[in-house]
């Protein structure tokens, strides 16, 4: 699948030291993006799904390390790059629209300055070419009359305007690979159907691959053509959306999608509950992950004892961490 | 979180009564450029909640369901209107007066993190109101314990301070510490807005299974409107300080009539291919209200896609308003409020209703049911 690629990534991992012992957070990770497609991953809570990207483009903060796998842009291996090439390679190659939109830009400097300095140190334009830019760029992402906008300081714009900001600032360079960390969770629901939509268009205008993450299992049905499942450090389920959305085969995704409240479904229909707690990363237990929590592995010998690798299912587009993903499929069908 | 409750509400009193609500806060800094006007957080707004039933609130940031909330508690003095609670009107009594009320309306917040206090053990963070309320006569930790059991929180955890839990388990020591004193209304400000998915379920299931054990009246205030449908039997939607709908749950969301409920509800992405795929949504104007600067007539008029559509009809009369021409109406002149029956209220010149339904609106309903 990697062929035509525009980012793979294998077995990668990541581990911190902590007093319990060396903690996994990334733990043999991969996936591939193809040119203009859009992957969205998905999963609770510290389950790895920042912390996967940046392994990706080596932001891991210390004293985390990278610890294994390839990293492969446009089929060329970066992992192993130079720190050099690799400021290089952020921003140009992959760029990240980070987590928190309202701490991400620097209150002391203008929109302007701090555009100016990220387009600056990836090429050789003057000043005033890179204010021409950030212009076209801040028209791109429909900030009106940016003209005007370019010399605010951050404080003066609203929280979506600041996320458009961001996202100008991510596609400047014009990156073959954009990742958005819930681009959306800090915004109001209008306000996020203005920033997706953004987001579609200018995928499909500079033909980036897309790399969408987020909880919110309506935005993937929406603008993913594929979805990765994280569970523990570890992808559990991909799919592409068409074929594997709601039939997913492996019992943490079923779980995660009976436990929302849905507008398409009856109003009082009872929310399932995923039973337990979160995993404690530091004290994973032998077998899968989930088996603490899982409706169908709970107690087999098998679940408890042994780790389930990422393997085809029905077709090897849609992969399963879960051995028994056909008696969900059997469930079904017998329903 | 039980069938609509307007036949309930019918005889008495209902628990929470709140008329012509209002508070402007005056920030000093604000003087210089609001001309002292200040904001207008919450305006004028009316609504009852009766025992056992849940109102929710939607609404997007700022538009003061947080504030309203308080409001109601008197955590935050009104500016104007009146709040009764169990017939009795609270909106003068004195901070002493108000310490009976106050065993009686409990409020749970958002932040698992930041509301409770990391010094104290979780007995004693239960502990608590019952100290202070003057109830707490030896003997009554297994009152602690009963409490706690009720959130599932188990015996041993007592001892242990906040920072060793989970986000999930921290919200259930705050739901705890609310339920301690036997309260008949809990407001419950984004309860599960911190939560991740898998927990939120559980919280959820858990403040419907109080509920119905206590009677207890829920303010619910959320900004998901799936969560908000899931826990509500009427809903009010909030907009710069104003409820602009109000009504019983399943009208609401099924025939909406406010154009601002309507984006809403388009914009509202569901989980499933299909239906996700075909949709269009009513992508809103412009960026959120300022409630420090609200606009003339309907506030909602400068992003509202209805009063856009109105404009084209030759019979409606328009005005310039920021370069394009809209109803005069909707520029000039405060909505009144349109009943439709059954307590569905929504304030707005131009109501999606009978022949006047748009098709926007009808294909938002449709689609987000998954019909579409
Ligand atoms: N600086 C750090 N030091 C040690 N461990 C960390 C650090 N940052 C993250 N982790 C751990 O790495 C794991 C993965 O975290 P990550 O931020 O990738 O989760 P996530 O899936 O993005 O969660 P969220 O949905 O909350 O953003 C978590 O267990 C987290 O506690
Ligand atoms: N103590 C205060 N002083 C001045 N202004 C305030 C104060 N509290 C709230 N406001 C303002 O009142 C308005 C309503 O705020 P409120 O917190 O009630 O909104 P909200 O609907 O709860 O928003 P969110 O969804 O972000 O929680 C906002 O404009 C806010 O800035
Ligand atoms: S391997 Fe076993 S425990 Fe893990 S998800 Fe599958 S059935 Fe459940
Ligand atoms: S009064 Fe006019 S602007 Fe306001 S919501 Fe109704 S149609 Fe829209
Ligand atoms: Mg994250
Ligand atoms: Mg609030």
């Amino acid at each position: 699948m990697s062929d035509g690629a525009v980012l793979a990534v294998r077995d990668l991992s990541t581990v911190f030291p902590s007093e319990a012992g060396p903690v996994t957070t990334v733990d043999g990770v991969s996936f591939s993006l193809g040119a203009g497609e859009t992957l969205a991953v998905v999963g609770e809570s510290g389950s790895g799904k920042t912390m996967t990207f940046l392994s990706v483009l080596r932001l891991v903060p210390p004293p985390g390390r990278v610890t294994g796998g390839e990293v492969l842009l446009e089929g060329a291996d970066i992992a192993a790059l130079p720190a050099s090439e690799m400021r290089w390679i952020r921003g140009a190659g992959i760029a990240m629209v980070f987590q928190d939109p309202l701490t991400a830009l620097n209150p002391v400097f203008t929109i302007g300055d701090q555009m100016l300095e990220v387009i600056r140190a990836h090429t050789a334009m003057s000043p005033r070419q890179a204010r021409a830019l950030a212009l076209e760029v801040l028209e791109r992402v429909h900030i009106p009359a940016p003209a005007k906008r370019i010399d605010d300081y951050p404080h003066q714009l609203s929280g979506g305007m600041r996320q458009r900001v961001l996202i100008a600032m991510a596609i400047a360079l014009r990156p073959k690979v954009l990742i958005a960390d819930e681009p959306t969770t800090a915004l109001d629901v209008t306000v996020q159907a203005q920033i997706l939509e953004l987001l579609a268009e200018l995928r499909s205008e500079l033909g980036m691959g897309m790399v969408l993450i987020t909880h919110d299992l309506g935005l993937v049905a929406r603008y993913a053509d594929r979805v990765a499942v994280m569970y523990a450090g570890r992808v559990v389920e991909t799919s592409p959306i068409a074929q594997g959305f709601g039939r997913s085969r492996h019992p943490y995704t079923r779980s995660l999608f009976r436990s929302i409240p849905r507008l398409d479904l009856p109003a009082d229909q009872p929310l399932t509950v995923i039973a337990g707690q979160p995993p404690d990363l530091a004290r994973l237990p032998a077998g899968c992950a989930f088996e603490p929590r899982c409706f169908l592995g709970n107690g087999r010998e098998d679940c408890r004892s042994e780790r389930p690798a990422l393997l085809p299912t029905t077709s090897d587009r849609h992969l399963s961490a879960c051995p028994h993903w056909r008696a969900l499929i059997d469930a079904e069908a017998g329903a | 979180m039980k069938p609509p409750a307007d036949a309930r509400s019918g005889g008495g009193e209902p628990l929470l009564r709140v008329e012509g609500l209002s508070k402007t806060f005056h920030d000093r800094r604000l003087f210089s450029r609001a001309g002292g006007a200040g904001v207008r957080a919450v305006d004028s707004v009316s609504f009852s909640l009766a025992a056992g039933e849940t109102l929710g609130v939607v609404g997007e940031t700022g538009s003061g369901k947080s504030t309203l909330g308080r409001l109601v508690l008197r955590l935050v003095e009104p500016s104007a209107g009146r709040i009764r609670f169990n017939g009795e009107d609270i909106t003068a009594l004195s901070q002493r007066q108000l310490r009976r009320m106050r065993q009686q309306v409990q409020m749970i917040f958002q932040d698992p993190y930041g509301s409770l206090d990391p010094r104290m053990s979780v007995g004693a963070i239960v502990a608590e109101p019952m100290i202070v309320h003057g109830l707490w006569h030896g003997g009554r930790d297994d009152r602690v314990l009963e409490v706690m059991r009720q959130v599932g929180l188990q015996a041993e955890h007592r001892n242990r301070y906040p920072h060793e839990f989970s986000g999930g388990q921290r919200q259930r020591i705050g739901i705890a510490r609310a339920m301690a004193l036997q309260p008949k209304l809990l407001v419950l400000d984004e309860p599960v807005s911190a939560l991740d998915v898998s927990i939120q379920a559980q919280i959820i299931n858990l403040l419907r299974e109080l509920q119905q054990q206590a009677d207890l009246g829920f303010l619910f205030i959320a900004h998901d409107l799936a969560v908000v449908r899931h826990v509500s039997n009427r809903v009010a939607v909030m907009y710069l300080g104003e409820i602009v709908e109000i009504g019983p749950r399943d009208a609401l969301y099924s025939s909406p009539m406010h154009p601002y409920t309507v984006s809403l509800l388009s914009a509202v992405p569901v989980p499933t291919v299909d239906r996700e795929r075909g949709r269009d949504r009513v992508v809103l104007h412009g960026e959120i209200g300022s409630a420090t600067n609200l606009p003339s007539g309907c506030r909602f008029h400068p992003r509202c896609y209805k009063a856009r559509l109105k404009a084209e009809n030759p019979d409606v009369e328009t005005v310039e308003s920021q370069g394009e021409r809209l109803p005069a109406a909707c520029v000039l002149h405060q909505p009144r409020p349109v009943d439709a029956g059954d307590g569905h209220v929504a304030i707005c010149h131009f109501p999606e209703r009978g022949g006047d339904r748009s098709e926007v609106a009808v294909r938002a309903v449709e689609s987000s049911r998954g019909a579409g």
